[in-house]
């Protein structure tokens, strides 16, 4: 049976991953590589990379990261963050990554998914999209790492990135990310319905059940978290056997 | 031992070197005919779109030299389709080696296209699969499937049974990504190598 995905996600910047992390017996905890493979051997299904470099030498540092995490990982990542250029997704396939993840730049050009799912196979074009909620507004997109609301439909735009060849959709709530409080059931479940594309839920996992209830209420098919997975509040193998215990087919 | 992978653009084909690195065997990416001849082993990995994989086989005449190969072969992914005879992606001739028609997994509220993520492997035959489990996990990324044959030594489901990995004589393949499927992954490519 087809398991649902737990998915640590890694801020980096200049190379070197950031938010201090803290991992018992880790020595470097900002080395990409050596949090990868820990990650790798407790039991992590993929891995996300976010970039938040923002100098010149962005795409020089990040494929480099990437070559470098390829050759020690076996099990599959996603690279994301301020990536728009063909040729940038290019590299950074050619290197090692797995899927690319976009953002502002598939908001900004719709057919930049169009394109690149012909190029290289929807299979590794992850289209990332950051909701948040109103009273007025329903759930809306933002952009700019979630900065600029862009007025349009949450769902509605998943639906369009799916239709245009994203095969997969990386779904944040920023009005769930960093409370705890749990994923945003409502909005993830009415995109699980709205495409046919697998579905990552990310923002506000604080406690094991909030993954219980994001795979059994929303339908997703796999749960992203950074900080509770990086100062150890929950250890992945804990929450598989947790998720097992519910009911919910997980990679042991 | 002289080990060539299939260089025709299609893909991912450095995890599937660095893989071989991590086990470390020094591989050759070529298009090269004559090296991939007279290689002790070949892999054939694959990632992306049907009909312009076999344009590019065409075009650099592997279409007609990969059939009449004798030494240990692996296809991964798209590079275990490309073996049969027909794909539904693109309406593509391909290369024949084997006799299964690739087909599209249709969609339904449980299970998404593509196929993404780790799955479990059932009914496991051949040396490929050597010290594996029934049950044991791997990952796969596929919207295209190859349905259960004679030739199936290995089975996935969704929901349906389809062909996890295939054989026939000197050609073996698998759907999932090996370079990818932690230490059960690791397990078969030694296995692989050691044919």
């Amino acid at each position: 049976m087809l398991t649902k995905r737990i998915i640590p996600c890694l801020d980096v910047k200049d190379g070197r991953t950031v938010k201090g992390v803290r991992f018992e017996g880790l020595r470097d905890a900002g080395d990409p590589v050596a949090l990868a493979a820990q990650y790798a051997r407790q039991g992590a299904d993929e891995l996300v990379f976010l970039d938040i470099t923002a100098t010149n030498q962005k795409r020089q540092t990040l494929v480099a990261l990437v070559r470098d995490v390829a050759r020690e990982l076996d099990i599959p990542f996603t690279v994301g963050g301020g990536i728009g250029a063909v040729a940038d997704v290019e590299a950074l396939l050619l290197n090692g990554a797995d899927k690319v993840s976009l953002n502002s730049a598939a908001l900004h050009t719709p057919e930049l998914i169009d394109e690149l799912a012909r190029r290289f196979g929807s299979q590794c074009i992850v289209v990332a999209v950051d909701a948040r909620h109103t009273p007025e507004t329903g759930w809306q997109v933002y952009t700019r790492a979630g900065t600029q609301a862009t007025g349009r439909d949450a769902v509605a735009w998943c639906r369009e990135a799916a239709e245009r060849g994203a095969g997969e959709l990386l779904l944040t709530s920023m009005s769930h990310d960093g409370t705890k409080d749990g994923f945003a059931l409502d909005v993830t479940g009415a995109v699980c319905q709205a495409v046919t594309v697998p579905v990552i839920a990310s923002g506000g996992a604080g406690r094991m059940e909030h993954f219980t209830d994001v795979f059994q209420q929303a339908k997703a098919d796999a749960g992203l978290a950074a900080s509770i997975f990086h100062f150890g509040e929950i250890g992945i193998l804990d929450l598989k056997q947790h998720l097992r215990q519910a009911g919910v087919p997980v990679r042991i | 031992m002289d080990i060539a992978v299939i260089d025709y653009k299609g893909g991912n084909v450095q995890s599937v070197l660095f893989a071989l690195e991590r086990l470390g065997v020094q591989a050759t990416l070529t298009s090269d005919p004559e090296h991939i001849r007279r290689a002790d082993k070949v892999l054939f990995p694959g990632e992306g779109e049907a009909a312009s994989a076999m344009r590019e086989l065409r075009a650099q005449g592997l279409d007609q030299l990969l059939p009449t190969l004798t030494q240990p072969f692996l296809g991964i992914c798209l590079g275990m389709q490309l073996l049969g005879q027909h794909s539904e992606e693109g309406d593509t001739e391909l290369l024949g080696i084997l006799p299964f028609a690739v087909k599209r997994f249709a969609p339904d509220p449980e299970h998404k296209v593509p196929h993404m993520g780790w799955n479990t492997l059932q009914q496991l035959r051949t040396p490929l699969f050597e010290g594996l489990r029934e049950e044991d996990y791997v990952y796969f990324v596929h919207s295209y499937y190859a349905p259960v044959g004679e030739y199936t030594i290995a089975q996935g489901a969704y929901p349906a049974p389809f062909s996890a990995a295939v054989q026939h004589q000197n050609f073996y393949a698998v759907q999932f990504h090996t370079e990818k499927s932690g230490p059960v992954g690791t397990r078969i490519l030694q296995n692989f190598l050691s044919l």
